[in-house]
C-alpha cells in the first residue's frame, strides 16, 4: 500500500473543511468557534475519542469492509443498510432469549445469529441474480426499504417491549452484551473490526481465493477465460459474505451500543459505509482509516450542534465534498494515465 | 449517362497498414454490384468511404457525375446513399417505428409515425410491425429493420455489408428477391458478400478486391465460383507442408467425433459437424471466414463451451490463447506476476495450501520475461503498459507455463508486427516439437498456410479436412465455395 494514494483523501478533507468554513460564514456563524466545537466534539478529550468517535466508527468500518468485499468481486451491494437491520433484528431476538447463558457463549450466539440474518437478507438478491439475472444493485437497494419496514413492524409487534408503549424492544440479556472499556462506551466491536480488516487484507493479498476474487472484479472476462474461474459462483460467494459482514455490524451495534432494537438504530451506516469503502479504494486497512475519519466527522457533528448551535447536518457537506474531490482526482488520474490529459 | 456512384483512386492507411490502394469502383444506375474479397481485403473500408464513415487519404467520390465531399452519414443520406451494416445498429429499447423515425429524421408522433412505417413496409414489400421493440425482433426482422432504415431516407443507392450472414438460407433468398425488386425500380445496390454463389446469382457485375486493390471488375454472368475464389486469393503456389514423420504415428491428443456446438455470439453460424483429431507434435490450422463456427469449435476444444452433440476427448492440461488479449487473456491493471497467478490457478508452483508465495511468483515471472523476450520493466509492471507484441509474448508464456499437452489459439498474431509475429510462430512450432498438440485459427489464410502442418476448413459450421498436398488456392476455394454438393 503506497501512501501517496491517500494524498487526494487528505486534500479532500482540507477542501471539505474549507467549504464548511465558507458555508458557516455565509450563514452567519463564526467558523473558528464552530470548527472548534466540532474538533472538541471529536478529539476534545479521551472521552470523546473513546465514547463518541470510536463507537461510531465501528459499524462504519465493519460495513465498509463488507461492501468492499462485494465491490472487489465486481458485485455492487448497495443493501448493507438492510443487511445491517436484518442482523440487528436477529441479534435482538437472540439477545432476548439468551438469559442465563455464560457471556462468551451468549455473545457468540448473538453475533452468529446476526451474521446468518445478513446472509439470509442478501441471499434473495443472490438467488434473483443467479436464477433470473436481476441486477443486484437494484435488488439489494430495494430490500433496504423492506428491512426498514420490517424493523418498524418488529418494534411495534413481535419484538415490542413488554409494556407495549414505546416502539422499541426490551433490552437484551446482560450476558449477551459486548464488554466495554470501563468508564467509556468503547466496546469489543472495535477489536472485531480490526481483526476482520487484517484478515481480509491477508486474504486479498496472500491467498489464491482472495486473488481470484479480485481478478473476478478487475477483469471478469479474463478471469473466466484465462483464469478458468467460475466467476458467477465467485460473485455469489462475495455477496453472501458481504451480507454476512453487514449483518455482523447490526449484531455488534445491538450488543455493543443500543442493547435494544428501535427504528432509527442506524443513521444511514449502510450508505455511509459505501463512501467509507470507496474512499479507502476497497483496501481493508484503508477502510480502518476512512471509517475512523467518518466516525470522527459524525462525532464532531454532535459537538457542533451542542456547543455552537449549528445544525449537525452541515457536516454532511464535508462528507459530500470529500467524496466528490476524491472521485474527481481518480477521474483525472485515469485520464492522465490514458495520455488524454 | 454518368454512373450513380464512382469511387476513383481511393487510398486509405490505418496506421502502418495500407487498407486501400488506389481502388476504383463504379456503380451504374439500376445495377446490383457485388463486392468480393478475403478478410481484410478492404471491402468494408471502401464502402465506409462511400458512406462517409471513413475519410480517405486520397481519391475522389462522384455521385451522379458530380464530385462530392462525404464527411459523414448525414452527407451520404442527403445524396441518397443508404447503408445496411453487418451488425445490428438499432436502439434495442425503442420500437421499430421509433428506430426508423430516428434514422430518417421523421417527426416522432406515435400515430402518424406508425402509419408511415407501415406504409414504407408495404411499399417496399418488407412488412414489419411498427410497435415491436427492436430487441424483441427475430434475426430476420432485425435485418429487415436495418434495410428499412436505409430505405426510409429515400436512398437510391444501397450499400449492403454482408446482409445475409445472419440469415438462414430461405431468409437470405427472400432478401435477395427484394433486392431484385429494388433494381427493377431503378435503384442501385452494392452487395458485400462472402458467398460466391450468391454474388453470381444476384449481381449484374462483380468487383474483386485483394489486399486493398481492385483486381477484377466484370459482368457476373460469365463468372464461376472457383474463378472468383482464385481472383480473391491470388495465386502464390503453396508448397505443401512437410508433415513431420513422428506426428503421423504419435499419440492422439484431441479427438473430435460428430461434434456440434451452439453458436456463441449474436451472429454467425453454430458448429454443425466436426470430426477430426490432432496428434502430439502437430500444428493444425483452421482456415475459415469469420462467423463460420470455428470460434465455437476452438472454444469447445478448450473446454469453454459445452458441445450440444457428439464426442470430444481432449487430453489435459489444455491451454487457450484467446483472440482478444486485452479483455480475455490479461487483466490490464494487474501486474504481469498477478496475471501469471491468474492463468496458472491452482497448478502454480507458488501455491502453498491456500497461500500464495509472491516471491516465487515474481522470480518465475522474471524468468519468463527473459525466456520469451518480453520487453517490460519487471514482474510488477501492469499488463496494460506493454505493447501488443509484448502482451502476446506474455500470454503465450503463460499458456505454455502450465505445460499443456494441447494448445488452442485464436488469431494468435492479430495486430502484431512482423517481428513479433515471427517470434510467436517460432514459439508455437517449438511447442509442437516438444510434443504439444497445437490447434489454431487465423483469419489470415497466409498465416494458416505458413504455420500449419495440416489444414482444416470450417465453412457453414462444417469441418472439411484437406489433403496434405492442398494448395493455398484450394484451401481458399473451400473456405468460400465449400465442397461441391455438400451445402
Amino acid at each position: 500500500m503506497r501512501v501517496e494514494r491517500f494524498l487526494p483523501l487528505v486534500a479532500a478533507v482540507l477542501a471539505g473543511i474549507a467549504v464548511l468554513a465558507v458555508t458557516l460564514l455565509a450563514t452567519g456563524h463564526d467558523p473558528i468557534i464552530a470548527m472548534g466545537a466540532m474538533w472538541r466534539g471529536a478529539f476534545g478529550s479521551w472521552d470523546t475519542i473513546l465514547s463518541a468517535v470510536l463507537p461510531r466508527s465501528i459499524p462504519l468500518i465493519i460495513i465498509g469492509l463488507g461492501i468492499g468485499l462485494a465491490f472487489r468481486a465486481g458485485a455492487l451491494n448497495i443493501g448493507a443498510e438492510g443487511q445491517f437491520y436484518a442482523g440487528a433484528i436477529a441479534a435482538t431476538w437472540a439477545g432476548l432469549h439468551l438469559n442465563g447463558w455464560p457471556a462468551p457463549l451468549a455473545i457468540a450466539a448473538l453475533l452468529i445469529t446476526s451474521i446468518l440474518a445478513g446472509v439470509v437478507w442478501v441471499a434473495v438478491p443472490v438467488l434473483l441474480r443467479v436464477r433470473f439475472g436481476v441486477l443486484e444493485v437494484i435488488s439489494t437497494l430495494l430490500l433496504n426499504f423492506v428491512a426498514d419496514a420490517l424493523v418498524s413492524w418488529m418494534v411495534q409487534g413481535p419484538l415490542q417491549e413488554a409494556k407495549r408503549i414505546y416502539p422499541q424492544s426490551d433490552p437484551i440479556a446482560v450476558s449477551a452484551r459486548l464488554p466495554q472499556v470501563p468508564g467509556t462506551r468503547l466496546h469489543l466491536g472495535l477489536l472485531l473490526a480490526v481483526v476482520l480488516a487484517l484478515g481480509l487484507w491477508l486474504i486479498y493479498r496472500r491467498t489464491l481465493w482472495g486473488f481470484q476474487l479480485r481478478a473476478t472484479g478487475a477483469g471478469p472476462l479474463a478471469a473466466r477465460i484465462a483464469g478458468r474461474i467460475d466467476t458467477n459462483r465467485m460473485i455469489a460467494t462475495a455477496l453472501l459474505l458481504s451480507g454476512a459482514i453487514a449483518g455482523l455490524a447490526g449484531g455488534t451495534e445491538v450488543s455493543g451500543v443500543s442493547y435494544a432494537l428501535f427504528q432509527s438504530l442506524s443513521p444511514g451506516y449502510g450508505f455511509t459505509g459505501i463512501a467509507v469503502a470507496l474512499l479507502a479504494r476497497l483496501d481493508p486497512l484503508g477502510t480502518l482509516a476512512t471509517g475512523l475519519l467518518f466516525g470522527a466527522l459524525e462525532a464532531g457533528a454532535g459537538g457542533l450542534q451542542r456547543e455552537a448551535g449549528v445544525p449537525a447536518v452541515l457536516v454532511y457537506l464535508i462528507e459530500a465534498v470529500i467524496i466528490i474531490v476524491v472521485l474527481l482526482s481518480d477521474a483525472f488520474a485515469r485520464r492522465r494515465s490514458d495520455g488524454r490529459f | 449517362m454518368a454512373p450513380v456512384l464512382e469511387l476513383r483512386g481511393i487510398t486509405k492507411h490505418f496506421g502502418p497498414v495500407l487498407a486501400l490502394h488506389g481502388a476504383d469502383f463504379i456503380l451504374e444506375e439500376g445495377e446490383i454490384h457485388a463486392l468480393l474479397g478475403e478478410n481484410g481485403a478492404g471491402k468494408s473500408t471502401l464502402m465506409g468511404v462511400a458512406f462517409g464513415l471513413v475519410r480517405p487519404d486520397a481519391g475522389q467520390i462522384l455521385v451522379r457525375g458530380t464530385a462530392q465531399q462525404i464527411r459523414g452519414p448525414l452527407d451520404a443520406r442527403r445524396l441518397g446513399i443508404g447503408m445496411v451494416h453487418q451488425h445490428f445498429t438499432s436502439v434495442p429499447a425503442l420500437t421499430v417505428a421509433e428506430n426508423i423515425g430516428l434514422a430518417a429524421g421523421w417527426p416522432v408522433s406515435p400515430g402518424p409515425l406508425s402509419r408511415r412505417v407501415r406504409d414504407l413496409g408495404e411499399q417496399t414489400g418488407l412488412p414489419i410491425d411498427p410497435a415491436m421493440r427492436a430487441e424483441d425482433l427475430p434475426a430476420v426482422l432485425k435485418q429487415r429493420l436495418e434495410v428499412l432504415k436505409a430505405l426510409a431516407t429515400d436512398a437510391r443507392i444501397l450499400l449492403l455489408d454482408e446482409p445475409s450472414s445472419v440469415l438462414s438460407p430461405p431468409e437470405a433468398e427472400a432478401l435477395l428477391t427484394r433486392l431484385r425488386d429494388f433494381r427493377s425500380r431503378g435503384m442501385s445496390a452494392v452487395l458485400i458478400t462472402h458467398k460466391l454463389d450468391e454474388a453470381i446469382r444476384i449481381a449484374d457485375r462483380i468487383t474483386v478486391l485483394r489486399r486493398g486493390e481492385v483486381v477484377h471488375t466484370g459482368p457476373a454472368g460469365a463468372e464461376s465460383a472457383p474463378r472468383l475464389a482464385a481472383l480473391m486469393i491470388g495465386d502464390p503456389a503453396w508448397a505443401p507442408h512437410r508433415l513431420s514423420q513422428s506426428a503421423s504415428t504419435s499419440e492422439v491428443r484431441v479427438r473430435v467425433q460428430g461434434l456440434a456446438v451452439e453458436r456463441s455470439g449474436p451472429s454467425g453460424v453454430p458448429l454443425r459437424e466436426a470430426t477430426f483429431s490432432v496428434r502430439s507434435g502437430e500444428v493444425v490450422g483452421i482456415a475459415a471466414v469469420e462467423g463460420n463456427g470455428q470460434r465455437e469449435l476452438l472454444r469447445a476444444v478448450a473446454g469453454l463451451l459445452r458441445p450440444s452433440r457428439g464426442d470430444l476427448a481432449v487430453s489435459t492440461p489444455v491451454s487457450f490463447v484467446p483472440e482478444d488479449r486485452t479483455s480475455e487473456a490479461l487483466i490490464g491493471e494487474f501486474s504481469l506476476a498477478e496475471n501469471l497467478v491468474m492463468a496458472e490457478g491452482e497448478s502454480g508452483a507458488w501455491i502453498r495450501g491456500p497461500w500464495l508465495d509472491w516471491g516465487s511468483v515474481e522470480r518465475r515471472t522474471q524468468e519468463l520475461l527473459g525466456e520469451f523476450s518480453v520487453r517490460a520493466p519487471g514482474p510488477r509492471t501492469p499488463a496494460v503498459a506493454l505493447s501488443g507484441g509484448n502482451q502476446q509474448r506474455m500470454v503465450l508464456a503463460m499458456a505454455l507455463e502450465r505445460q499443456p499437452t494441447v494448445l488452442v489459439a485464436e488469431n494468435p498474431t492479430r495486430g502484431l508486427d512482423i517481428k513479433a509475429t515471427a517470434e510467436i510462430h517460432a514459439r508455437l512450432r517449438e511447442a509442437a516439437r516438444q510434443g504439444v498438440a497445437v490447434l489454431f485459427h487465423s483469419s489470415d489464410l497466409d498465416e494458416v498456410v505458413e504455420l500449419a502442418d495440416r489444414v482444416l476448413v470450417v465453412r457453414e459450421g462444417q469441418v472439411i479436412e484437406l489433403s496434405p498436398g492442398a494448395t493455398r488456392q484450394e484451401i481458399g476455394a473451400r473456405m468460400l465455395v465449400g465442397v461441391p454438393g455438400a451445402s
